[in-house]
């Protein structure tokens, strides 16, 4: 008796300055305030599929690295704070549509739009050869077909601006990294005499005819620049020739206000959930109930750290997710208060019926919650969107504290009050029903 | 012993339900959202109070949107919904809103989803519904593998299956009546609401077949030869309250969450608020007396 006092008194403890770190990281400019998704900051989230369908397979990763690394810089440029850049590979399910994605989070609402813009103006370099056809039935021009080389703005180190050596006409410098400079020296080595056309977004830029293998790994953009236009690539370039084409799928786009209204109706939606069911649980369940709401208390404070301390995302439908884990983690309590009191019908002393409670009705919790987490894992791999993902990692976090407080928590405490006596009072205390 | 003696009944009951669900399904079928068809959708709000539809319409001419409509929210927004937007449209379409910035306007929220972006979710969608199916019932079969004495673990596994079904079509069939009806929309939450549905209603299931298997274990030591239909219908009145209570307190919050919560997670709340009704309806009334129903149909054979 003495031992589980003890117990319970440190898990009380151990709650309450868990409830103290929750509010405190809250009120300070601290690392551990709640992470909010776009749908309740504002911010945009934007879906672009990248065209892979010229690069080798086994470059696929290399160059989806290399865009994400890209637009990352593009966008840190523009000030936007703490932006996410992923890329995402669908798998089977996702069909071969939209191999690759590129999934790009702008927090926050100012500037946002130029950022967008400007990823999506952000220029692709290639490098392709054009070659001279026969001309087609009934013309005289030949026909010109583009065979790309490989080596694109990927391979690209940096790129300067120069002023032609006879007329001063703006030039574009254009260094290769080493594995550009073998691309380049083996295309041109092979292709004397050739077409080897320089294309921005698909343009031709300029198309020079190659004289000679060149081996230093840089080449010379001259075509109809002003000082302006070639000034402006060049910046481009250096911070973003992009690997692969990319297109805009989906934009998403929410104002500050229509978020901060979505926390303000998720925490009083919560707050009334909580005392519905802690209501609920004293009427029906009178003390094992009252044991079951401090259990829940302790199960709310818990699952708010561990939100702050991984951190997890909160999205609306996260925060729906929590609330409907909150309903759904006294069904444990329920499970084995019911089994309490048809073992006190049975007529066991009240120390039995309490330990025969939480035994017998263990193997309905684990089979009933292991299904909920079935849905959650798949919920979560499976999630076409980042809200969904929000929401089944908030519901399996549910479900797994919630098997730890109303099992653990709640047997803790209750033996912890240490009824022995039996007479009527306790055992209306312990029984159920209004 | 009063359900499983009128389980025909309740049989017919849910058989109406379900019917109707299909009929609706198939007649209307779902309303589904940009997040499925892809399109754009653009809430606005003129802070200094809003010009008429006919006027927006006139400026929105020139913009060759297509088919389009204009819908008020609150008291001075607009919900404006049109094909998919390029970024570029989407400014020269905030531009015709403010009548060539004459009027204060505050875009709360656009969304703009690409058909091919629509097309992965519905496939995702009716996958991870598969999946969580077979998920599900292949854990009934393991949990209750050692059960076989009368009623194969596997029939425990397809009934769930039949009760899974059940809980989902209704749902879908309320919310293919308020598409119609009510214009309202299932979005990929709508998906998400049905899988918890069918995690949540396995609950109850798993609570009174877990209740059956303990009986059996019973009646075997104690030799008591109760007929299997005496103790599936004991195990459903021994477990009829905790059932109902469980999935009251997950109902009790969901209807907070539907009038207090926010509205991005109402419809989402209505969906599982009608699955978990459904849900509890099927594991106490169908799942357990189908039960009975298969081993009556065995001794027949």
């Amino acid at each position: 008796m003495f031992k589980q006092r003890i117990i319970a008194l440190l898990v009380i403890v151990a709650a309450v300055g868990i409830g103290y770190f929750v509010y405190q990281t809250e009120s300070s400019n601290s690392n551990y305030n709640f992470k909010l998704g776009l749908d309740l900051n504002g911010g945009s989230h934007l879906v672009y599929q990248a065209d892979v369908s010229e690069v080798a397979a086994g470059d696929i990763a290399s160059s989806m690295e290399a865009l994400r690394n890209v637009i990352e810089r593009r966008v840190n440029l523009f000030g936007v704070s703490e932006p996410i850049v992923q890329t995402e590979s669908a798998g089977l399910i996702a069909g071969k549509t939209i191999a690759q994605k590129l999934i790009v989070e702008l927090p926050g609402v100012a500037n946002i739009d130029k950022a967008i813009e400007m990823i999506g103006k952000t220029p692709l370099l290639e490098f392709k050869l054009v070659q001279e056809g026969p001309p087609a039935a009934g013309t005289t021009t030949p026909t010109l077909t583009l065979i790309p080389t490989g080596l694109t703005g990927r391979l690209l180190k940096r790129a300067a601006l120069e002023f032609g050596q006879n007329i001063g006409e703006p030039q574009v410098l254009i260094n290769f990294t080493d594995e550009g400079k073998e691309l380049f020296a083996q295309i041109t080595k092979n292709n004397v005499g050739r077409v080897l056309g320089i294309f921005l977004d698909g343009e031709p830029l300029s198309l020079p005819v190659v004289r000679e293998e060149i081996r230093d790994g840089s080449a010379v953009i001259s075509g109809a620049f002003t000082p302006a236009e070639a000034k402006l690539l060049v910046r481009d370039l250096n911070y973003g020739a992009l690997p692969v084409p990319i297109k805009l799928l989906s934009t998403q786009k929410i104002g500050a206000s229509l978020g901060a209204d979505a926390v303000k109706a998720g925490v009083k939606a919560g707050e009334i959930a909580f005392i519905v069911i802690a209501i609920f649980l004293i009427l029906w369940y009178r003390l094992p109930g009252t044991v079951a709401i401090v259990a829940l208390a302790i199960y709310v404070v818990l699952n708010l750290a561990i939100f702050k301390l991984i951190p997890v995302t909160l999205t609306a439908a996260g925060i729906a997710g929590f609330i409907l884990s909150v309903g759904m983690a006294v069904d444990a309590n329920i499970l084995i208060f019911e089994r309490l009191k048809e073992e006190l019908r049975r007529g066991r002393t009240l120390q039995d019926a309490i330990h025969e409670g939480f035994t017998r009705a263990w193997t309905s919790i684990r089979d009933s919650n292991l299904s909920s987490i079935i849905t959650a894992v798949i919920l979560f791999w499976l999630a076409s969107t980042s809200v969904i993902k929000g929401f089944a990692l908030v519901f399996g976090i549910g479900v797994l504290t919630s098997m730890l407080t109303a099992i653990t928590v709640s047997r803790t405490l209750l033996l912890a009050l240490g009824v022995k006596k039996e007479n009527k009072i306790t055992r209306f205390l312990f029984s159920c029903g209004i | 012993m009063f359900i499983v003696n009128n389980r025909k009944i309740f049989y017919l009951i849910s058989a109406v339900l379900v019917g109707a669900s299909i009929v609706a399904l198939a007649i209307w079928g779902l309303n589904l959202s940009i997040d499925f068809k892809g399109g754009a959708i653009a809430e606005i709000s003129y802070p200094d109070g809003k010009p008429t539809v006919a006027e927006i319409e006139k400026n929105l001419e020139k913009l060759n949107l297509g088919e389009h409509s204009i819908r008020p929210v609150g008291e001075n927004g607009y919900l404006l919904r049109t094909r998919e937007l390029a970024e570029t449209e989407r400014a020269s379409l905030l531009k015709a809103l403010t009548f060539d910035d004459a009027q204060k306007i505050i875009e709360e929220r656009f969304d703009s989803i690409g058909p091919l972006l629509g097309k992965e979710a519905v496939r995702k969608s009716l996958f991870s519904i598969i999946l969580v199916i077979i998920c599900i019932v292949l854990f009934i079969t393991f949990a209750f593998r050692k059960v076989s004495e009368p009623v194969a673990s596997w029939k425990y596994g397809l009934i769930t299956v039949l009760a899974l079904v059940h809980d989902v079509l209704i749902p879908a069939g309320v919310f293919a009546v308020l598409g119609h009806f009510k214009g309202v929309e299932v979005d990929t939450l709508f998906v998400t609401a049905l899988l918890v549905v069918l995690g949540f209603s396995v609950h109850d299931t798993i609570v009174v077949f877990d209740r059956v298997r303990e009986n059996l274990k019973i009646n075997r030591e104690t030799r008591a030869k109760k007929s299997f239909e005496q103790i599936v219908g004991e195990s459903i009145s021994q477990t009829f309250v905790r059932s109902i209570n469980t999935s009251l307190t997950t109902v009790l919050v969901l209807i907070v969450l539907l009038f207090v919560g926010a509205v991005s997670t109402k419809l989402f709340s209505l969906a599982l608020i009608i699955g978990i009704i459904a849900g509890t309806y099927s594991s106490i009334f169908i799942g357990s007396t189908l039960l009975v129903t298969a081993e009556k149909f065995q001794q027949k054979n």
